[in-house]
């Protein structure tokens, strides 16, 4: 099966070229790929964690008695 | 302040796809270069990178970004052997659309670092769809002379994505 391709377009003369990733091409981009997957997984979970702790948050608020507005002016 | 804006070079990914896109050979006649690009990937996920690369480097790249979905946002720093702070839809997103990423690179002919900075956004008509603003880094004083966008692991541009590229002047 062939590589994926790569399309380089030449500034100075215009010149559209399709050309076939080398193997150590598609394994750089495999590697790339698993490091940025590992990064992205990072983010979502401190991203979910902090989403997680708000409504943590809001809900002890609201346990205490407080109501949705006065939760909602804590934070303005 | 640059007040002249001229097409460079431009590409239409035709049937089949594309693994990267590059426009090489850039002339150094300008002061700036505003890269710019729709694309979408046919990798089977929502939202996926896209990598950022110059003089064909694998080296000296970092950024800083804030990225968010309506729902939660999160900011984050990189160092990595491409810029990949930027993001396009996947084959999970809504059929037919295409993301928007636009790069802005001041002095890109200087002997210093080379700064970036830019802006990303998954377009999705529906549940999910992120924005990244993002600055990056390339640790290099070498003159840009090519640059470069890679559809991550086995992943293509398909076909209609664009990509252009623009020269910048002070004068």
């Amino acid at each position: 099966m062939a590589n994926p391709i790569r399309l380089e377009i030449n500034c100075e003369t215009g010149v559209e070229s399709i050309i076939e990733l080398t193997d150590a091409e598609v394994a750089q981009m495999e590697a790339d790929r698993v490091a940025a997957e590992a990064r992205k997984a990072e983010e979502d979970a401190a991203a979910q964690a902090a989403a997680d702790a708000k409504a943590s948050a809001q809900a002890k608020l609201t346990a205490l008695g407080l109501t949705a507005d006065e939760i909602a002016a804590l934070s303005k | 302040m640059a007040n002249t804006m001229t097409l460079i070079a431009s590409s239409t990914v035709g049937s089949g796809g594309t693994a990267t896109i590059s426009f090489s050979s850039i002339p150094s006649t300008y002061t700036d270069l505003l890269f710019k690009c729709s694309v979408r990937t046919n990798a089977g996920v929502t939202v996926d990178n896209i990598f950022f690369t110059v003089n064909g480097s694998g080296t000296s790249y970092s950024g800083k970004m804030v990225y968010g979905n309506g729902a939660s946002a999160v900011s984050s720093t990189s160092s990595s052997t491409q810029f990949d702070s930027l993001i396009q839809p996947g084959a999970s997103s809504t059929t037919s659309t295409f993301g928007s990423t636009e790069i802005y690179i001041p002095n890109y002919t200087s002997s210093n670092y080379k700064s970036f900075s830019a802006d990303s956004v998954s377009e999705n008509n529906g549940t999910t769809a992120w924005a990244i603003l993002s600055a990056g880094l390339w640790s290099n004083t070498s003159a840009i002379t090519s640059v470069t966008i890679t559809a991550p692991g086995s992943g293509s541009f398909i076909a209609a994505s664009t990509a252009y590229l623009y020269g910048i002047k002070n004068s």
